[in-house]
């Protein structure tokens, strides 16, 4: 980015980067965030498409950090739920953007996490020396999702593209059934169970003894939380509104635990035990779209940006839940003990801990596990249980069961938010408080992340 | 910009229609002749006229300029403006040479032309009254010149600069009224006198962009009026950050992203709201120098039918938040060593308008406010002042009942023609930047010279 001519602070020019292999690790600090309000699945966002929902996060990022024309390091982004044509989403979203046309940009895709880890993998090349600034996004569409044709389909239409007599072309054509026109449109089931992520959650909330009323209060935590944010106006400086919808569509700031209770099981009713996993108590399909500015701190001083918090570190993890080794979402219970070791932390350490609510019972299921003696034992190798989050702690300004989850957006969405946090804090309290980050994914998947108060 | 259109208007700049306009004897409104960077300040000579000194080193100093000056005028020639020096009238028989003498040349005066009285108010703001006789010709140029105003044709125009006393004709501040006055910056003010006090004597380095490098906030800017003023700042040279409420998010993106500006999303009723932009504008541009109060809403009801929520609304909108931003800007350090506070009053504070008692009590409120506070701003080297657009087309006039609408546009003012959002613009800039020196706790009215508040 370069500095405004007529600005009344002169502002001086970036410092020439020495060569790589003496070039000491820096900082990377999140500058702010912006995204659209999530919207509930074929609501207001239906006409929208991916590429539409990214461009608006990143117009609204722009307009609030003055980044017009500017030509960011790198925009790093990507969705679940993807368009064949949508193979440089990002490219193509930066391009109708107002940022500079030669900014370069890559696709990035883990699933859920995706969004966490462009901020990871943007922020890693900042403290190298490699980028000076960044966004890293997510975005994804349930209303606008692509519908694919059947593999019978496929086979006969490649087959007849590559046939050049019309005798082979009949022969194509005679392969085709009438079930293979049965258009074929992407679900949250594992390919390798057909389990959906929702039955997948019911066997773990199960094993793991949460109850339904355990759930439903979480949910509720989260929609009080969510909604109180808003009142005071937190959301003011990270969300920009988008297509008339003002505030998260998901969001229910009159729900009650009454409301809650009366609410059908959906999800783990053949498991011969009580279902507990309600529409309620689960994230429901969402539109959305996230972008977090990142930049070293000479960047930020050098424009006279705001330095929430660092990017401290992070770590993946993924678990074996094909042969029903470990729960589908728990992989975070494996990468946040390793990510805590690594920096010499505590779970008592962080003043702010965002755990992603897929499911009320994911969360409660980290909890649980985190507290309990066999599990740390067992599988982290522990001497004792890597202790308790306290709730007061856990998820302050509400998270995706009240705001919703489009999957890739979702990432973005927590880092800014955490960052936010940490430094109202700073700026109330004066310390550096800490926050944790942790998100699951599809695939066993899991990444969680540190963030320090600038 | 204006997404409200006067289509009669645009009907007539078909030749047929506009001929056929006059022979029905309907009104003939004309293009305004408005700014553009890089147009001639006035289209042909400028012609003084005065028998006094003033009028000799007024002369000069347009020569100065660069400007095409006649003493007298030459029979035939188009004339761009005329300035009538009437500074040393004593008595009421001093007024007759100098009316006769513009008079003879009116019809001379180009399209878009300009007239411009400078003369001493019958009553300066301090010290002791004129003699009668002296105040009564004074007073007459009033209305001298706003009835030649209404004589004047083909958008030209006519407005009067007071010198208070000590000021004399070629004062930085009588400069820079006088360039706005004939410029296309001032097409929609018609009929109206700024006073110019004893100012600072500082003069913008550049005429063309006189507000380079100030840190501007303009409230409500997401559309209308804020979004064409935060556009004529910023073309002015200033940085600017644009505020609205967050549910008008997506268009102040817009707005910022149009223009490079900086977006704010700020409920301006909140407490903190001064606080926040204080913090905004010192963190993105070191400091803040030139406020908009633009953020207004109308809840129009008959005063029989008024409830205490439209009234509390409008009142704390359009007045009571000014108030309470405005001390917490003085109380700051942050603002700028010659703040400029420029506030949006209307007409309907004026005249007063059916159905607009609240609104018309917070803008008059909005008058009183500025005279109180023009003290304050003179003592840390700024100033106060405010706007009162009359007519203009925007959302808000769209609304109007058509018949209301089209009394609004054609018969009330002398331009016959509603103004546009950039007109109010243009007269704000003007207010917000040094040419306006000297002018401190001012109404100036922006309507075409409309009857209504005439």
């Amino acid at each position: 980015m370069t500095a405004t001519p007529e600005s009344p602070t002169p502002k001086s020019a970036p410092q020439p980067a020495p060569a790589a292999e003496t070039r000491p690790v820096r900082s990377a600090v999140v500058i702010g965030g912006n995204r659209i309000p999530f919207a509930r699945a074929h609501g207001a966002y239906a006409g929208a498409s991916n590429q539409d929902m990214l461009t608006a996060a990143l117009d609204g990022l722009v307009a609030r950090f003055g980044l017009q024309d500017e030509r960011i390091g790198e925009v790093a982004a990507g969705a679940v739920l993807k368009h064949s044509r949508d193979f440089n989403l990002t490219r193509e979203a930066v391009l109708g953007s107002a940022l500079s046309p030669e900014t370069p940009v890559y696709d990035l895709q883990q699933a859920c996490a995706t969004g966490l880890e462009t901020v990871i993998g943007l922020a890693n090349k900042i403290k190298l020396g490699q980028i000076d600034s960044a966004i890293a996004g997510g975005v994804d569409s349930t209303s606008d999702a692509p519908i694919a044709v059947s593999e019978g389909l496929r086979s006969v239409l490649l087959e007849l593209g590559r046939a050049r007599s019309p005798k082979q072309k009949l022969a194509a054509l005679a392969r085709l059934r009438p079930k293979d026109l049965a258009p074929e449109a992407p679900s949250t089931a594992e390919p390798r169970t057909g389990l959906s992520m929702g039955e997948h959650q019911a066997l773990t909330t199960a094993a793991w003894k949460i109850t339904r009323e355990a759930q439903d209060e979480l949910a509720l935590a989260s929609h009080a939380n969510l909604a109180a944010a808003y009142g005071r106006g937190f959301f003011d400086d990270l969300i920009t509104p988008y297509r008339g919808l003002v505030k998260d569509g998901n969001l229910r700031p009159d729900t009650s635990l009454e409301k809650l209770a009366k609410l059908q099981p959906v999800f783990g009713k053949t498991l011969g035990e009580e279902a507990t996993m309600t529409a309620g108590n689960s994230t429901p399909l969402t539109d959305g779209a996230s972008a977090v500015l990142l930049g070293s701190e000479d960047f930020a001083r050098r424009n006279d940006l705001p330095m929430l918090a660092r990017v401290v570190d992070a770590e993946a993890a993924a678990v074996d839940f094909v042969h029903g080794k470990e729960g589908l979402l728990m992989a975070p219970a494996y990468a946040v003990p390793r990510l805590l070791e690594r920096n010499g932390l505590r779970l008592s350490d962080f003043d702010f801990v965002e755990i992603h609510e897929a499911f009320a019972g994911t969360v409660l299921c980290h909890l649980a596990a985190w507290e309990s003696e066999e599990f740390c034992r067992n599988k982290l190798g522990l001497d004792s249980p890597l202790g308790s989050v306290d709730r007061a702690r856990l998820n302050v300004t509400g998270s995706s069961l009240a705001a919703g989850h489009p999957f890739a957006a979702t990432g973005g969405r927590i880092v800014a938010t955490v960052a936010k946090l940490l430094h109202e804090q700073a700026a109330a309290e004066g310390r550096r408080g800490r926050g944790l980050v942790s998100v699951c994914a599809a695939g066993g998947q899991g990444v969680a992340a540190i963030l320090e108060a600038c | 910009m204006a997404a409200a259109q006067d289509s009669y208007l645009k009907l007539l700049s078909n030749p047929l229609a506009r001929e056929l306009a006059g022979r029905l004897k309907l009104p003939r409104p004309a293009v305004l002749r408005r700014y553009r960077p890089g147009d001639p300040l006035l289209p042909g000579p400028v012609l003084v006229l005065g028998a006094g000194d003033s009028a000799g080193t007024l002369a000069s100093a347009l020569l100065d300029w660069g400007l095409d000056v006649r003493r007298h005028a030459t029979p035939g020639e188009r004339i761009g403006g005329i300035v009538a020096v009437l500074d040393d009238v004593a008595e009421p028989g001093d007024l007759a040479a100098p009316a006769l003498a513009l008079g003879a040349c009116l019809r001379q005066l180009a399209p878009g032309g300009r007239i411009v009285t400078v003369s001493r108010p019958a009553a300066a703001s301090a010290g002791a009254a004129a003699a009668p006789a002296a105040a009564a010709a004074r007073q007459g140029v009033d209305g001298l010149l706003r009835s030649v105003a209404r004589e004047l044709r083909a958008g030209a125009t006519g407005n009067g600069i007071l010198l208070d006393d000590g000021v004399d004709a070629t004062a930085p501040g009588v400069l820079g009224a006088l360039r706005f006055l004939l410029s296309g910056r001032s097409a929609y003010v018609d009929g109206q006198f700024l006073l110019v006090g004893p100012g600072t004597g500082t003069v913008p380095a550049d005429p063309d962009r006189p507000v380079a490098g100030r840190a501007a906030v303009v409230t409500g800017a997401a559309r209308g009026i804020g979004a064409a003023i935060a556009e004529v700042l910023r073309r002015d040279g200033a940085l600017v950050t644009v505020v609205d409420v967050p549910a008008a998010g997506e268009q102040l993106a817009a707005v910022a992203n149009r223009i490079g500006a900086t977006a704010l999303q700020l409920d301006i009723t909140r407490p903190e709201a001064g606080a926040r932009i204080l913090e905004h504008a010192a963190g993105r541009h070191g400091r803040l120098d030139i406020v908009v109060h633009n953020a207004g809403i109308t809840r129009d009801k008959l005063l029989a039918n008024m409830d205490a929520d439209r009234w509390n609304a409008v009142l704390e909108v359009n007045l009571a938040a000014q108030l309470r931003m405005n001390e917490a800007f003085l109380a700051s350090d942050l603002l700028g060593p010659a703040p400029r506070i420029v506030c949006l009053a209307s007409t309907s504070g004026i005249a007063g308008n059916r159905g607009q008692t609240n609104y018309a009590a917070s803008k008059a409120g909005v008058i009183g406010m500025v005279r109180a506070s023009a003290p304050v701003l003179a003592g840390r080297g700024g100033a106060i002042n405010a706007v009162a657009p009359g007519f203009i087309e925007t959302d808000m006039t769209a609304r109007m009942p058509p018949a209301a609408r089209e009394a609004a546009r054609r018969l009330l003012p002398s331009l016959q023609q509603g103004g546009l959002p950039v007109d109010v613009a243009e007269a704000v800039a003007f207010l917000a930047s040094d040419a306006a020196d000297g002018i401190n706790g001012q109404t100036l009215r922006v309507c075409g010279q409309s009857l209504v508040g005439a």
